[in-house]
């Protein structure tokens, strides 16, 4: 035990060690969350809140935040085609763009919901579709048969062009067992 | 709150609304018989979903099986309270996911009732025989009258309103009910009372039903619930409606009144509820209004469960060109002639097929040329403000409508879509012609689905998003076995041999380290 006169600059030196790391802990925490704030109310996190998150590409940019943010940049608002005529309002909204039909060149909004069905027997487990589908809808292991999982495939229609033996079809979701409303999808789309 | 409640319900003016409109109510000639029995039919319809098709029941009997009045049809798989009773003997003819079936045998074999003869009743013995005879709310939804008692008892209930408002033109099967059926109403009321254990209990009139309020004095002077007359307007019969008219109370559009402590019964309920109690008897008839001016002889009739529309009109004298004999063998909807089931502002428009009287089922209209003409073209808004004087429940429809247009869901949603009613107050007085209810049903639609779309657009984010991590993670593993050096030897059975015995022979000095 140290004489308390030596005790002292001890405990201090110990104290303001403690309170200078909690003052920049703290400092750390409130720029991380006024980060976590500006982004949250930036331009591309409001974009991208209403893009359908189908991640199929089809607008040109490899995924729904690309394109978020390509049209922060000033990128034309038209060209989700899985989003249709009521994602482009909704945006000319948001941006305060005037609304533009949606542009051909990128496809035209499916009537209704489409899913991939994959062709069992001719499946041979190459597992190249699983790496393709952007939202995991694929299931099995290598050499085995693998499944389309309809309910979280959005028919983006990625899965297609990597299948080798081609045994993956994209159909009508109708046609198949879905818990998904499929009558209102169109009425939502403003296609009809 | 409470006391402010007590004050409208004490104080004995007529209970009345802003808004609404005054619809000529036509139901004179209908009143001018009294409440008819019907013949058995030869074929009953038993839809087997209940409040808006969201339960299924589950068929208990099989295609073929005879079945006796009051015997079992089907049940709910986790709710034994949801259940359906044969209105007649007969036999089960088809079961599909929708409906059943039966082809009676006009004998009427009922099973035995046993109805409660003893004098006192608990609160327990009517809350069971409530669940057991399958009672649904006669008058909106039909949502399960025990469930809405239970939900309300949890809360504590302040008042009971039985609701015999209605409001629209031409229906008029709870006024029938009253004119001939009032001490049972009352006695069902009383039991809702005690099943509720409700503080206070009233009965809601429009004053211009006379006849139903000269019935209905007597029966209420030995009961403990008072007698409230309502402006006779369109839509005083609405559960919101009518809780703010009487009790000045607005109940928010995302509660439900019976959390609130306010239970609303229709009067059909409070007769099938004394039915179930006082007889045992299942819930296997409602009083239905078959009306229309190409009706001979409109009616209210005491119908069974499952009866189909065409019987109802053709034993009411239909009449209509080319078609007078047979409604149910060439019934089809026309430009003039439609039947609606329902009264004629919120009413659907029947299936012919299959539609058949349920517990829901208030009204069964045939319509003519004068009352329903056929709908002209839409002109322009004037922004007269007509509608917005006639909303109950004080929305702008002239606003609501320019931005389902426009589909503006921030402005659809800041002008309390959500609170609509679907009354069609709006639309009835349109000068325009501008079917506003429709525009609100379809926008209120899209609202619903866009939600949807929207949450489900998040789950699939965040499958994206697991997606990334493990393309990353892949990624990563390939750069890194890339920058490995090759293995220095390449494998060879010789190798794999030595190795083999090298390892064998660690193991062995291991063991015989152990030992020592
Ligand atoms: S087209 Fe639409 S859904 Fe597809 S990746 Fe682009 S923004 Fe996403
Ligand atoms: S299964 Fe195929 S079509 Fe469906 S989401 Fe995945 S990649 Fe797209
Ligand atoms: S009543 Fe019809 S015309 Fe008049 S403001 Fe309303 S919607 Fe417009
Ligand atoms: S339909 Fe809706 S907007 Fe029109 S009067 Fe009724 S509550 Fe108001």
């Amino acid at each position: 035990m140290l004489p308390l006169n030596e005790q002292l600059p001890v405990t201090l030196l110990a104290w303001s060690a403690i309170l200078l790391t909690a003052f920049f802990l703290g400092l750390r925490i409130h720029r991380t969350l006024a980060a976590e704030q500006q982004k949250q109310n930036s331009v591309v996190e409001l974009v991208h809140a209403e893009l359908p998150q189908t991640q199929c590409g089809r607008c040109g940019f490899p995924g729904c935040l690309p394109y978020a943010e390509a049209i922060s940049g000033g990128e034309p608002i038209n060209q989700c085609p899985p989003g249709g005529e009521h994602l482009i309002l909704r945006l000319a909204r948001l941006l305060n763009e005037p609304p533009e039909p949606l542009n051909p060149r990128h496809g035209t909004p499916q009537a209704e919901p489409l899913v991939a069905v994959i062709r069992e027997p001719e499946c041979i487990g190459c597992t190249k579709c699983i790496q393709a589908c952007p939202v995991d809808a694929i299931l099995g292991s290598a050499k085995t048969m693998h499944t389309v999982l309809t309910s979280e495939c959005t028919g983006c229609d990625l899965c297609v062009e990597p299948c080798p033996v081609d045994c993956i079809d994209i159909v009508p979701a109708a046609s198949q067992w879905t818990q998904r409303p499929l009558n209102r999808y169109a009425i939502s789309r403003g296609l009809v | 709150m409470l006391s402010q409640a007590v004050r409208w319900l004490t104080e004995g003016r007529l209970a009345s609304f802003s808004g609404g409109i005054r619809p000529p109510k036509q139901t004179q000639r209908t009143l001018r018989s009294r409440v008819m029995a019907t013949p058995i039919p030869e074929r009953l319809i038993m839809p087997l979903t209940i409040y808006r098709k969201q339960e299924r029941l589950t068929p208990a009997v099989r295609i073929g099986e005879a079945v006796r009045k009051y015997q079992c049809l089907a049940t709910h798989l986790q709710d034994p309270d949801l259940i359906l009773h044969a209105p007649t003997s007969g036999m089960i003819t088809a079961i599909t996911r929708d409906v059943l079936e039966i082809q009676s045998d006009g004998l009427d074999q009922a099973l035995i009732l046993c109805g409660n003869t003893t004098e006192k009743i608990t609160q327990a013995d009517i809350l069971q025989s409530i669940g057991r005879a399958g009672i649904v709310g006669q008058g909106g939804a039909g949502y399960p009258t025990v469930k809405k008692i239970r939900l309300a008892a949890s809360a504590g209930v302040k008042v009971l309103i039985v609701n015999a408002a209605e409001c629209e033109p031409f229906v008029c099967c709870d006024e029938a009910l009253i004119r001939e059926f009032a001490d049972q109403v009352v006695k069902g009321a009383e039991y809702l009372m005690q099943a509720s254990a409700a503080d206070a209990g009233v009965i809601a009139i429009e004053s211009d039903k006379h006849e139903a309020i000269a019935a209905i004095q007597e029966p209420l002077k030995a009961s403990s619930l008072t007698l409230r007359l309502l402006a006779a307007k369109y839509p005083a019969g609405d559960e919101r409606i009518l809780i703010k008219s009487l009790t000045g109370q607005e109940i928010p559009d995302s509660a439900n009144p019976a959390e609130r402590g306010i239970l609303v019964q229709n009067a059909g309920t409070a007769k099938a509820v004394f039915d179930a109690v006082k007889l045992g008897q299942p819930s296997i008839s409602r009083i239905v209004t078959v009306a229309g001016a190409p009706l001979k002889t409109p009616k209210n009739f005491s119908a069974l469960l499952g009866t189909p529309v065409s019987d109802l009109l053709s034993w009411c004298g239909f009449e209509h060109e080319g078609h007078s004999e047979e409604p149910s063998a060439h019934l089809q909807h026309t430009d003039h002639l439609k039947i609606i089931v329902g009264g004629p502002l919120t009413g659907r428009r029947a299936d012919m097929f299959c539609e058949s009287v349920q517990q829901t089922t208030t009204c069964v209209i045939a319509t003519d040329k004068i009352n329903f003409p056929a709908s002209g073209p839409e002109h322009a808004c004037i922004r007269c403000g007509f509608c917005a004087e006639a909303c109950p429940v004080r929305l702008l429809p002239q606003q609501l409508l320019l931005h389902s247009r426009n589909f503006d869901e921030h402005n659809l949603n800041s002008h309390g879509l959500h609170s609509c009613i679907e009354c069609g107050a709006c639309a009835y007085v349109c000068p325009s012609k501008i079917p506003l209810v429709q525009h609100f049903r379809q926008s209120k639609e899209i609202l619903r689905d866009s939600a949807a779309e929207r949450s489900e657009s998040q789950l699939r984010q965040a499958r994206y998003r697991h997606w990334q991590t493990r393309q990353g993670r892949t990624a990563r593993r390939q750069v890194k076995q890339a920058a490995e050096p090759e293995r220095e030897t390449p494998f060879s059975r010789e190798n794999a041999r030595s190795e083999i015995a090298e390892a064998v022979a660690r193991v062995k000095e291991k063991k015989s380290g152990k030992r020592q």
